[in-house]
Order: C-alpha cells, then structure tokens, then sequence
C-alpha cells in the first residue's frame, strides 16, 4: 500500500514534480502514464527513496522512505529504467547477489533461483554472462532480481520498454499473477495499450502533475470519450511523447 | 558486516574477469617498474664499468711536438688514434669521445721551462665521456708529476717539498650505502604502484558503476550505503596490496641482474626486507584506495575520474623529489607524514640503517587515520543523490 501527498521535487531551476499524489492499493496493478519527461521516473525514486523530496510526504505500508530507508528496501522490488545489470557476471550471479545483499541464506537463495527461473522461463541463459542479453532477456534477469526476496511491493520503471511481444506478454503474466498473490504494483509507461491492457488503476501525470487518477471507465467519464485512447489524450492535452 | 563482504567478493570477481584491470594492477603495474629499473641500472653501471676499463683509444694531435709525451701515453696503455682533420667537428659528431692537443707552443714553452699547454678536447655535455675524461686527464698529470719532479731532483731539491699538503680522501661509505643510492629510486616506484595498480579498480567499481547505471539498483538494497563504499574500498585495497607484494617480488628478482659487485656496491634488498617493506606500505594501499574511491565517487563519469587519475600519479612523487631537492636527517616528525616516512624509512633500511620500531609504528598509524578519514570522506559522498543522478 503506498499513498503519496502532494510530492515536489526540483532539479536547480527545472521542477520535475510539481504536484503528485496518489493511493496504491495492495493486489493492484497502478500504472503511471505520461509522456516523457512528466516526472515518472523522478516519483519513482522518491518511492524507493533515493531521492528525497522537497516537500510532500510518501507512506509505504506506513512506512516514511526517507526516515526508515533500510526498512523500506526490505519490502520493495525495483526494476529501474536502466536495469543495471553487471556485464561480466552471469544472470545468475546478478540476481544471487542482490539476494546475498538482502540477507538470502544461501540454501534458500539457490532454491528461490530455481523458482525465478521457472516462473521467467530463464533458463536458457541463467549461466551466461549477461554481456550482449537482448532487451527481453535484460528486463527478466532484473525482473528476477528485484523479486529474489519476495518484496510486498513492486516498483517497475517502463517495464516494457524495448521488449518484443512474446517477453511482452510473459511480463504482463507474471504481473497479474503478483497481483493475484496481492501484491502492490506500481509501474510507469508512456504506452497507453500497457496501462489499458494492465492496470487496474491509472494516474495521468502530465508536466509533474496528477491531471487525472481513476479506473479506466471512470478515465472515460471524466473525460467524456469512449475510446480509452481519447480520453488520456484529452487529459494530458497532447498526444505528444504518448504511444498508442 | 558480512555485507561488506558481499560486496567485496562480487566486486573481486567482476573485477578479476576484467581484462584490462588484471593487465594494469596485477601484471603491467608491478613488472613495469622493477623491469625498468633493471634494465636502466644494468645498462648504466656495465657502460660505467665498460667505460673504466675499455682501452683508451684517443687521438692525439700534433703527437710529433711532443714524441715523448706520446711515448708515456702509449707506455700506459693508450692506444693513439691519428689525427682527425678537424678535432672540434670530429668531437661535434661524436666520431671522438676526447681528443689531446698538443698547442703549438708546447715545444718552445717545454724548452723554457713554462707550463707547456695541452688540450684536452670533449663536450663536457655528455654525461658519458666524463669517466674517460678523467682517466686521460690523469695520465696527464701522471706525465707532468713525473718530470716536475725529476727536473726538482736535478737541481738537488727534495720533490716532497713541492707537496705542502697531502690531501687523502677517507671514503666511509659502505657497499650498502653505496647501494642505496641507486635503491633510493625503489620507494619511489613503489609508493607510484600503490597508486596507480587501484585505480581501474577504484574507477570501475564507482564511477564506472554509476555510468553503467548499476549503482542505482544496488543503492535499493537494505543495507547502509557506508558498507556498500567499504566493500568496494576494501577491494581496491586488496588488489593494491597484492599489485605491491608483486611489485617487491619482483625488485628483489630483479635487483640479482644488476652486476653491483664490479661496481663495488651492495645492492642490499632481500625477501625479510621486502616483507618488512610490505607491511610498512600496507596502510598506505587504504590511503591510496581511499582516495580514489573518494575521487571516483566525486566524478560525474568514468572519464571525468580518469582525468583526475592522472593528477594522482603526481601525489607519490611528492616525497621523493622533496627529498631529491632537499636531502634531509630523518627526524620523527617526519613519520606522521604518510609517504614521506615510508619513503624515509625504505631508503635508511636500504642503505643497512636499523630504523626505531616506534619510527615504524607511528608511520603505520598516520596512514591507517588518514586512510580512515578518507574513507569517511567517501562514506558521506555515496550519501548524497548525487551519486547516482547526475543532475541532482
């Protein structure tokens, strides 16, 4: 559960969030759209609490990031923008050794890969060096690394972004299977298909601002079109930076 | 704490399968220097002793002006060259090292009995002539002793009365000492490996991180950012400690090269004092890491950090071209400076001086604090969001 109030954040002259709040229920998917440069990627890292805001206040299961960091990273998962995995060793060794960093006692850590493995279908490259891994193959080993300690929460940047269909679809699989688990799900895109398709939940943040938070059909009410589409165009008021 | 050591193992294995890391810290760093040092001193000290020994071959202009004079020459063992059309061009051209001219004077000056003048021709700018200048020079003088003193006796003087002093040198510099000049190069090949073997270490694991976007996932683990800096620092560190063993390994292999004997010098380095010399430079390994890491951390990306590199390398110098500049008594003052003292206490143990255990402890302790305070320095910039984001 995640509930976030009125979130500033600026970058010398330049304001990323000017005004972000917003609720993340428990076994629910909360997509974050916008278009680039909105000030997903800035509520993101206040979330997982390498940045502080400048004012505004964050409660993850009641806890405040800034003030009890440690414990906030015990229970959350994150998938950056970036990924940032380590060339030089193989899949496995990335994600065993975010594992190890969490406290994994080793017995535990290889039997939680084994289980990774399965439910991401990495098998095929768990013991290579991930040097040279397709986008796909990259967001499934971070995937698999930011669940290696089961966190309650689920924070992914553009998840999908560069992935073809087929990882696509596995990713949206294993999301609503977290859900279902009751998960907390928080992802960010500027995909309007994914949120649609995805979430249960979707707060439109347009120049670091919430214009709009609310299920898909009570998205088309307030804006009074019947095409999802439609509707998030005309909440954000451009089509620009949006992919269909 | 075991955390710490987490880190430390991934960063050793990330690091080991890093070609050009193992090349510069492990191989290229400490060979480098010690093959260097070799092959520089091996060369110089046979040319010297080449040089002393080869026979003289010089020309001697105008040698009919003065047939007797050619004669002593050719009795000790000159070998005389003929005359060079021109001797300054040919001394110009390197075609001669020296050349001995006998002025035109020389015969009627002799006659006379003036000083009759002989030139002695060489480019004093050639550091190499020097040791067969003075080998001609003094069968000159050998010549001129000989016949003032037989031109003294003629007249019924004693010769002796023409020396009013006897100057004699006493020489109370040991074949260590002697050494240790030459040695006086090895704290500063040392003190520049603890520096430079970290490096891509101390790069990569920071600054290359960052770059690499994988410093943000790994700041999302639960544990303080203090531990994750320490692992990194520890491995920078060990990899320095295992660059200087090497590095000592292989001064003492290589120091058995330079023929020192024929020289008359000891070259007074082995492995006790090699192991004496690892542990007295081991805190400095943390200084060094330390302060890399500290710079790494400060730099926005990896080639902002390898510019700064370059400044570092001029860091362990610094000891070494003070004390070039300004050869001093060592005091214990100067074992609270980390690098001065260990540069100080190398070079007197090196030149067969036992130095004071306490000398030694102090120099271990003031590097071990101002490794620590550089390493809290590093601890509090992994805090800032700047670490990781640039623009923040």
């Amino acid at each position: 559960m995640i509930v976030t109030e009125h979130l500033q954040k600026s970058f010398g002259p330049v304001q990323a969030v000017r005004d972000v709040t917003f609720n993340a229920a428990d076994g629910q998917i909360t997509g974050l759209l916008g278009p680039n440069g909105a000030g997903k990627t800035t509520t993101l890292r206040m979330l997982y609490s390498l940045l502080p805001p400048d004012s505004g206040s964050i409660r993850i299961d009641g806890i405040d990031p800034q003030r009890e960091a440690l414990k906030v990273k015990t229970s959350l998962g994150v998938v950056p923008d970036a990924r940032g995995l380590y060339a030089r060793l193989s899949a496995r060794e990335n994600i065993a050794y975010f594992g190890q960093l969490h406290g994994i006692k080793k017995a535990d850590l290889e039997q939680r890969i084994a289980e990774l493995c399965e439910q991401l279908d990495l098998h095929e490259f768990i013991d290579r060096r991930t040097e040279g891994f397709s986008q796909g193959q990259r967001v499934r080993v971070a995937l698999a690394r930011a669940l290696v300690h089961k966190p309650k929460t689920l924070l992914l940047d553009e998840p999908s972004n560069g992935l073809d269909v087929m990882s696509t679809r596995a990713l949206r699989e294993l999301l609503l299977r977290l859900r279902a688990e009751g998960h907390c799900i928080v992802l960010s895109t500027h995909i309007m298909q994914e949120v649609a398709a995805l979430c249960d939940r979707i707060v439109i943040i347009a120049d670091g601002r919430v214009v709009a938070d609310g299920s898909a059909d009570e998205l088309r009410r307030l804006s009074g079109r019947n095409e999802l589409e439609d509707a998030f165009v005309k909440l954000i008021g451009s089509e620009e930076g949006l992919l269909a | 704490m075991s955390r710490i050591f987490i880190v430390f193992n991934k960063e050793i294995r990330d690091s080991l399968r890093d070609r050009r890391t193992v090349l510069n810290a492990l191989i290229m760093g400490p060979i480098l220097g010690p093959v260097l040092f070799v092959i520089l001193f091996g060369f110089i000290t046979s040319k010297e002793v080449e040089k002393s020994e080869e026979t003289l071959e010089i020309p001697v202009v105008n040698r009919a002006l003065a047939p007797n004079l050619a004669q002593f020459l050719e009795q000790h063992g000159m070998l005389i060259q003929p005359e060079p059309v021109d001797p300054e061009q040919s001394i110009a051209d390197k075609d001669h090292d020296v050349i001995v001219r006998i002025t035109e004077q020389y015969p009627q000056q002799w006659r006379a009995g003036e000083p009759a003048v002989v030139e002695v021709l060489a480019d004093r700018s050639r550091r190499e002539v020097g040791t067969t200048m003075a080998r001609v020079q003094r069968l000159l003088n050998g010549y001129g002793g000989q016949i003032g003193q037989q031109r003294i006796q003629l007249r019924g003087v004693d010769p002796g009365l023409m020396q009013a002093v006897m100057i004699k040198e006493v020489d109370l510099s040991t074949p260590e000492s002697r050494g240790a000049m030459i040695l006086a190069m090895l704290p500063y090949f040392v003190m520049i490996g603890l520096f430079v073997s970290g490096m891509s270490v101390a790069i990569d694991t920071t600054a290359g991180e960052k770059e690499r976007k994988s410093l943000e996932p790994l700041l999302i683990n639960p544990l303080p950012r203090w531990q994750i800096m320490a692992g990194k620092l520890l491995a920078t560190t060990a990899f320095t400690l295992i660059s200087l063993a090497l590095t000592l390994v292989a001064f003492v292999i290589g120091v058995r090269f330079i023929p020192a004997a024929s020289m008359d010098f000891t070259l007074n380095l082995d492995w006790s004092m090699a192991l004496q010399f690892w542990l007295l430079t081991a805190p400095v390994a943390l200084l060094a890491a330390a302060l890399l890491t500290v710079l790494a951390a400060f730099a926005k990306s990896f080639r902002e950090a390898q510019s700064y590199m370059g400044l570092v390398v001029l860091i362990p110098m610094l000891p070494t071209l003070w004390m070039f500049i300004n050869p001093v008594k060592p005091e214990i003052w100067m074992m609270w400076v980390p690098l001065l003292s260990q540069s100080l206490l190398i070079n007197e143990t090196i030149s067969g001086k036992l130095m004071p255990l306490n000398w030694q402890l102090i120099s271990v302790l003031s590097s071990v604090v101002f490794g620590l305070l550089l390493a809290a320095i590093a601890a509090s910039l992994y805090q800032r969001p700047k670490l990781i984001f640039n623009n923040s």
